[in-house]
């Protein structure tokens, strides 16, 4: 049953030291919010989960939250690479991460067996690929029925995923509309789910029957964070921050620098400042 | 500018977007190729149908995205799916045509590195990964590759599979079995490339207006092979030109100076 909170008491509730934990959001509606309150907590050695790590991981793993990292894309989308997670990889900075590297389609079939119930995933994939060189968690299975040969890994099962929607209920159900990404897979996928939402509206009776609707007996916690996305965007509220997106890569390519924003902009800060970080981007 | 005065870079896109036809269903990497996605689609193939990763199939952006996941693309597509039913129902499951890719690195064979430089776990260089390149690069019935030419991108022995072309030549794709054509056009700053009907070697088919055989072998790590029936790829036609010049223009009034990809 989902419960209204506030985002410091959603994470001090469902977040442990040592969680496997998947913060998803592809492009769109990523749980910046929630990362931030994650970081201001100060959880540790945490596995973060997510298909494309950016810009969240990059402030969690140069803030030594992370002990291993399980992703398929690690980049700022449309900009580079990942300043801080590469330090943290190429120099141990601020710690060493261990990486468990896969493809998307890899990642997004062990959300989804995950969400099943099942133990590991099965697909096409990996064919000739690296990866399976140097990730041990990456084996084959032979079709029991045409013996084609066929990639298996393990099904994501986090302690807890966060993500970002635009809507709740005043029950706690919960809507997801645009580019709808792994959201639903990963919170059925995850033993207990915190979601942030940019608005809490009365009830879903006028709403299209086949929309993405998280039933709220899925969520653990609903939290109202207007701007929780910011600096990725959330369909109908406001446009995705670019410029934000660039200055990230200048902040993260130095530790004193990134040190000093952190402190400034997450540490000292609270949930409430996303709904003024969004204000000039709304559709 | 007239259509004679064009840059290297615009002539790749053009040369690129040439390839893709009306009929095409496109999965499109972010960078180059997405550029030369929209411009067939601006002029030639307005019916091609392109997708990207973040699940939008049939989108039409008036500007460049910047990155897979732009509202932009969501908003001009016929529909948005899941990333799971992408991956599952429409790669997976054969219905792309053409996937089409950059690379950081590529050999001659259509393999390539967007991983890392050095050994994988002590990397020189930590490259951002594979995303959703290595199954593209085996479920699409035929690849496309677009890249600059520079000798430290085009290879004789790529770092990392990232995803797998034609492997080491010949047969090896169906030893694997993959049943799909993997690569089957590069499309450089400088030339059009196809692979060798036996061999699986990238060879020159046909040269950009100006460019020499010498400034193809000097920008390339390999020795380069060239077709028997060199061709001179046609220039960028006025249509052309203005499509492609006008979407970036749009796009950098977009996103305030960047360029999308």
């Amino acid at each position: 049953m989902a419960k209204f909170q506030s985002l410091k008491e959603a994470v001090a509730e469902n977040l442990r030291d040592g969680d496997i934990v998947a913060f998803e959001g592809f492009t769109h509606l990523i749980p910046h919010a929630a990362a931030h309150e994650a970081i201001r907590q100060g959880r540790k050695d945490l596995t973060l989960i997510r298909m494309t790590p950016d810009v969240i991981y990059d402030q969690m793993i140069g803030m030594g939250l992370a002990r291993k990292v399980v992703f398929s894309y690690a980049g700022n989308p449309g900009v580079g690479l990942l300043r801080r997670m590469r330090d943290a990889i190429e120099n141990g900075w601020p710690r060493s991460i261990e990486t468990v590297e896969h493809s998307h389609a890899a990642m997004a079939n062990a959300y989804e067996a995950g969400a099943a119930g099942l133990p590991c995933a099965v697909f096409r994939g990996y064919r000739g690929a690296g990866l399976k060189e140097v990730n041990p968690e990456i084996r084959s299975i032979a079709c029991p029925f045409t013996g084609e040969e066929l990639a298996a890994i393990p099904a994501h099962r986090p302690d807890v995923a966060f993500i970002h929607a635009q809507k709740a209920s005043k029950r706690g159900d919960v809507l997801i509309e645009g580019i709808v990404g792994v959201q639903k897979e990963a919170v059925l996928a995850a033993r207990r789910a915190v979601v942030t939402v940019e608005e809490i509206v009365e009830d879903f009776s006028d709403l299209h029957p086949n929309l993405c609707v998280l039933p709220h007996w899925t969520v653990a916690s609903v939290v109202h964070v207007p701007g929780g996305a910011h600096p990725s965007y959330a369909h109908g509220y406001y446009e995705r921050d670019n410029a934000a997106y660039l200055e990230w890569d200048r902040i993260s390519a130095d530790r004193e620098l990134f040190t000093r924003w952190m402190k400034e902009n997450v540490l000292d800060a609270e949930p409430e400042v996303f709904a003024a970080r969004v204000k000039g981007l709304h559709q | 500018m007239s259509s004679s005065d064009f840059t290297p870079t615009e002539m790749m896109t053009i040369a690129a977007s040439r390839a893709l036809s009306n009929d095409d269903v496109c999965f499109v990497g972010i960078g180059a190729p997405s550029a030369a996605c929209n411009v067939a689609r601006l002029t030639h193939a307005p019916d091609i149908t392109l997708i990207y990763e973040s699940g939008t199939i049939g989108t039409a952006p008036e500007v460049l995205p910047l990155s897979i996941g732009d509202g932009e693309l969501c908003e001009t597509a016929l529909t948005t799916v899941p990333v799971p039913e992408m991956f599952r129902y429409w790669l997976q499951g054969g219905r792309i045509s053409i996937g089409f890719l950059g690379a950081a690195q590529l050999d001659r064979f259509g393999n390539i590195n967007t991983t890392v430089i050095g050994d994988y776990h002590r990397p020189k260089v930590r490259l951002p990964g594979g995303g959703g390149a290595p199954e593209i690069a085996t479920s699409c019935k035929e690849i496309f590759i677009t890249m600059k030419q520079a000798t430290r991108g085009m290879v004789e022995k790529i770092d990392f599979y990232t995803s797998f072309g034609h492997g080491e030549g010949g047969d090896h794709r169906q030893r694997l079995g993959i049943a799909t054509k993997g690569p089957t056009l590069l499309i450089t700053d400088l030339a059009l490339w196809k692979p060798d009907p036996d061999t699986k070697e990238f060879t020159v088919v046909s040269l950009h207006p100006g460019v020499t055989r010498e400034r193809v072998q000097e920008t390339c790590g390999w020795k380069v092979r060239f077709s028997d029936r060199l061709e001179e790829t046609p220039p960028p036609s006025p249509l052309e030109i203005t499509t492609l010049r006008d979407l970036q223009a749009r796009t950098e009034r977009a996103h305030g100076g960047k360029k999308g990809a």
